[in-house]
């Protein structure tokens, strides 16, 4: 138990503090990257990260069960469902900007500083110097995970089931919560086909860009007089205003394989330059476009 | 090193997560900064387990660990159901109690 003995020592090993040194850079800059990212899932995922590096130092602190807990529940579960919610109320939404509270930031970043003085003032101050390591509390049962049973169960078993109760309180309220009671009846099938024919467009309605010369489905089809007809988008497209206007499309394209074409017959000198024009291929054509825009 | 050093990082950790409770408008952000905040407590209380030589410590960060999960489970259904109510996350919009 080379391990142990180690841990029985009153400093540290160079290759713990390596990695002390190492990771926990790390994970400040995860941390402070939680807080300054804009959006929440880099938020969470940079806390992820930071705290799969705690779990790294409670293995280096001989907390073995608390380790593998840190990956199996924090970044397994926890952080999981976090980014269940971010994905569930919305990637997009990051923080407003507009300050409600005149000077908050200020404010909270003056507290938040005050306080880190006091508190690692206050860890400077105590003496911790003289400590004895988890070798032989390690040791006593076997191991730590023998070690931790044997507490859970002896001298915290009230507190364990206490905490059951509490696990299922939890589960009962998230339900209760996230339940939503129906506050009008189911409408039947009756109903519904009603509904539908009460409806101006009694087929379908009609599919996107199907009239058009494009098939996304961010464009409008358009109509036999050529206006685009809004309804063959999708209504979420719709609120959110990312429909492509495409009935000017085919007029501008001619317009530009015209000038173009004017272009090549009016360049027709040298062989060469020309076929170097054609190995351009797809840039070419890019270059091209931007040229032509560039003249507009 | 001394194994203060954990200390250390722990007290700067749980000012960063406070720091950003403070900070920041989102709630799931928020709710992410107290996350922060109880494993930075975790981590002290495992670098006391190691000076002190006994497991207790390490029991108390585990009960923090569970009761920290029944605690992102609710927290995570209120921020669900206010967003379901409020088409916001935001907590400067939860101002207002009543819908």
């Amino acid at each position: 138990m080379n391990g142990l003995n180690v841990l029985a020592a009153s400093t540290t090993s160079t290759g713990e503090a390596v990695q002390f040194w190492v990771l926990g850079t790390v994970a400040v800059i995860g941390a402070l990257c939680t807080i300054l990212m804009k959006r929440a899932v880099h938020s969470a995922l940079c806390l992820a990260g930071t705290m799969i590096i705690l779990a790294v130092f409670y293995l280096a602190n001989g907390a073995y069960f608390l380790g593998i807990v840190q990956v199996v529940v924090y970044t397994g579960a926890i952080m999981m469902l976090f980014l269940f919610v971010v994905m569930l109320v919305g990637v997009t939404a990051a923080d407003s900007l507009t300050e409600t509270l005149k000077g908050q930031r200020w404010l909270a970043a003056l507290c938040g500083l005050g306080f880190g003085v006091l508190l690692i003032a206050g860890i400077g101050n105590a003496s911790l110097n003289n400590f004895s390591g988890l070798g032989a509390a390690n040791g006593a049962y076997g191991g730590n995970v023998e070690g931790l049973a044997a507490l859970i169960f002896t001298k915290y078993v009230f507190a364990f089931e206490i905490t059951g109760a509490l696990l299922i309180s939890a589960t009962v309220g998230a339900m209760v919560l996230t339940h939503r009671e129906r506050t009008e009846p189911a409408k039947t099938q009756r109903e519904l086909a009603d509904q539908r024919v009460r409806g101006k467009h009694l087929p379908p309605l009609p599919a996107p860009g199907v009239y058009a010369r494009h098939n996304a489905v961010d464009i409008a089809g358009l109509l036999p007089d050529g206006t685009p007809s809004e309804l063959t988008v999708s209504k979420t497209l719709r609120d959110r205003g990312q429909i492509r206007d495409v009935s000017q499309q085919a007029l501008d394209d001619i317009k530009a394989l015209e000038q173009r074409s004017e272009e090549r017959l009016g360049r027709k000198g040298p062989i060469g330059e020309v076929d170097k024009a054609g190995q351009g291929g797809g840039d070419g054509v890019a270059h091209d476009r931007n040229e032509e825009e560039a003249t507009r | 090193m001394s194994p203060v050093n954990y200390l250390y990082l722990a007290a700067l950790l749980f000012t960063i997560g406070a720091t950003g409770v403070l900070l920041r408008r989102n709630a799931i952000v928020v709710f992410m900064c107290i996350e922060l905040m109880l494993n930075a407590c975790n981590l002290a209380l495992v670098a006391f387990s190691r000076m002190h030589g006994n497991l207790d410590g390490q029991i108390i960060a585990f009960f923090t660990m569970v009761v920290a999960a029944a605690e992102v489970v609710v927290g995570l259904a209120i921020i669900v159901s206010l967003f379901r109510s409020r088409h916001s996350a935001s907590v400067d919009d939860a101002s207002l109690m009543k819908l």
